[in-house]
């Protein structure tokens, strides 16, 4: 480092980046931290392991029917992602393997329709399935869900890198066309589908506004509304409110920890 | 004969393929969007609507809770949207250095709050931004402010809480989508503006940004369009107060349909409200970004 200039360029950068990597990082401390205090002590701002977490546990599991509301989260996140991925794979193979000018068109319009807010949605949503008396159901949560046009889109794209003559080839072999999206595309396609797992599940596990608006009872709850009814009222029990926190994030965070690359390919399949 | 076959083969799969996301999109997204566009012409409480022409739209011009939420949600978006931006932008640029010691480290840890659940992280920033909170402690100890700051009860710090969560939430969000197509780019250009004398910063601002256009405008897009529906952390950290300094369009939907006496015509209006907004400010960024490529 004989020039000054580079090495004070190089001191900046390493003290922005640990300054943005402590403050990404922090609040994750004190959420591990928060669940081991007491709620006062939180809001005064204790930045020391406390002796609450049993307490906070008990607490949270007083308050929260845990297996209830985990399993709540779990199946409407799972077999949520699970329709979603047949339904907007096959919707990104045929737009991509079956080019005709009018499902050109179609698509077009979809991409366009990416951008409609669900604050326009959601009201029209809420009498429709009033009407159906689908109100506080899994159901409700679920089929509006389903046909994601982002994944759609996504699948579009990565498509166009799957080898045609793997198609042409099974055609020669007598298979179906469906049997080809099974048991070719399917098995070739699989990092695909890993990656649009992770963003599929994550964002149906996170969704707060619909199930707020849609799941009325309890025993209904995701975790994240049995957080968001902690953290109602004047006084709520950060505490409590940590554990619920920590349960929230662990799934999301260990599928990260665990498919880092895959993670973040699935964020960036938009642009390529 | 043969050809005719194949072709109609190709229409039965082409359609097949593509109608359960089209039926389902054409139930769940297009039928809402006509039936609230057709709802917002409509006066009335509860189930009981009535058509009542542009009731609606003179309604919002003399609602003052209507403009306070507008204003409020077109501030979080002019100052959150750049802030994010230009920060992941920097920190893109920060860790685009294969020279960079702990580059895996700094990049996962930036991008760390993109895997936390909205509604986690908004209480972990309630409960940061109390009154006599971690975040008031430190500014106090680095002799920064000489009183708490009220954070959550004063209306001007209200909106900077919900500004600074959402930017710690997505900033690493859009880095990544910086990093990945600053990897794209061909390193000898910058080995030559570097033999050329270019300083970093040049490099940066002449070089770097200018590529990275069509993903800064693809991410300025989403931002802007995740910010008008903005919803989660206001409704979770500040309620939308104090006296809705803090209430955006999306609450203030959410409260006329399901808080309150529901008002279904009206707030379908308001939600036009946001996707004209949508509409007109994406066309808006794409334009801006060709005029200036040109």
């Amino acid at each position: 480092m004989s020039n000054p200039v580079a090495f004070l360029g190089r001191t900046a950068q390493y003290v922005l980046l640990s300054i943005a990597a402590f403050v990404s990082v922090f609040p994750f401390f004190w959420m591990v931290l928060g669940a081991t205090n007491t709620s006062p002590d939180i809001i005064r701002g204790r930045i020391a392991p406390g002796t609450a977490l049993f307490d906070n546990i008990g607490k949270f599991l007083t308050q929260i029917d845990l297996p209830r509301v985990l399993f709540n989260s779990l199946f409407i996140a799972g077999v949520g992602s699970a329709l979603t991925l047949i339904v907007a794979s096959m919707a990104g193979y045929g737009f991509e393997m079956f080019r005709s000018r009018v499902r050109e068109r179609v698509f077009s319009l979809l991409l366009l329709m990416l951008s409609i807010p669900f604050a326009a949605l959601m009201i029209p949503l809420f009498i429709m399935m009033a009407n159906l008396k689908l109100i506080n159901t899994y159901q409700a949560i679920i089929l509006p869900s389903i046909a994601s046009i982002f994944i759609i889109f996504y699948f579009r794209q990565a498509t166009k890198a799957f080898p045609h003559e793997l198609r042409d080839a099974a055609r020669i072999d007598g298979l179906k066309e469906w049997q080809i999206f099974f048991y070719v595309y399917m098995p070739v396609m699989r990092s695909t589908y890993a990656a649009a797992t992770i963003i599929v599940f994550m964002a149906n596990w996170n969704n707060y506004l619909w199930p707020l608006i849609v799941l009325q009872t309890n025993d209904m709850f995701t975790m994240t509304l049995a957080i968001a009814a902690l953290n109602a009222g004047y006084t709520p029990d950060f505490g409590v409110i940590m554990v619920g926190a920590i349960i929230a994030t662990l799934p999301t965070l260990v599928i990260f920890f665990l498919l880092q690359r895959r993670f973040v390919e699935g964020m960036l399949g938009a642009v390529k | 004969m043969a050809h005719s076959h194949l072709a109609r083969s190709e229409k039965i799969n082409g359609w097949g393929f593509v109608m359960p996301a089209l039926v389902l999109i054409g139930i769940f997204m297009i039928y809402p969007i006509v039936w609230s566009l057709w709802m917002s012409f409509q006066t009335g409480r509860g189930m009981q609507l009535s058509f009542g022409g542009l009731a609606n739209i003179t309604r919002l011009t003399q609602d003052p809770i209507f403009i306070r939420a507008l204003t409020n949600t077109l501030i979080f978006l002019a100052i959150q949207v750049p802030v994010m931006l230009v920060l992941a932008l920097l920190f893109a640029n920060a860790l685009n250095d294969s020279k960079l010691w702990g580059r895996g480290f700094f990049r996962t840890a930036i991008f760390l709050p993109c895997v936390t659940s909205l509604v986690a992280y908004s209480v972990i920033f309630k409960s940061m931004f109390a009154g006599d909170g971690i975040v008031n402690q430190t500014l106090l100890a680095l002799n920064l402010i000489d009183v708490p700051i009220a954070w959550l009860a004063d209306p001007f710090w209200a909106k900077v809480v919900i500004v600074t969560a959402i930017t710690w939430r997505w900033t690493g969000y859009n880095m990544i989508f910086y990093l990945a197509a600053m990897q794209n780019i061909d390193r000898s250009i910058y080995e030559a503006a570097r033999i050329d004398g270019v300083p970093a910063w040049a490099r940066f601002w002449y070089l770097t940004v200018p590529m990275l256009k069509p993903v800064i405008l693809f991410t300025s897009i989403i931002s802007t369009i995740g910010t008008l529906q903005l919803f989660d952390e206001p409704n979770l950290i500040t309620l939308g107060g104090p006296s809705d300094s803090t209430l955006t369009l999306s609450l203030y939907i959410y409260n006329l349909s399901f808080k309150f006496m529901p008002s279904f015509g009206y707030a379908a209006t308001v939600s036009y409200v946001i996707v004209i907004l949508v509409a007109l400010l994406s066309i808006l960024q794409f334009f801006a970004v060709r005029e200036r490529r040109t």
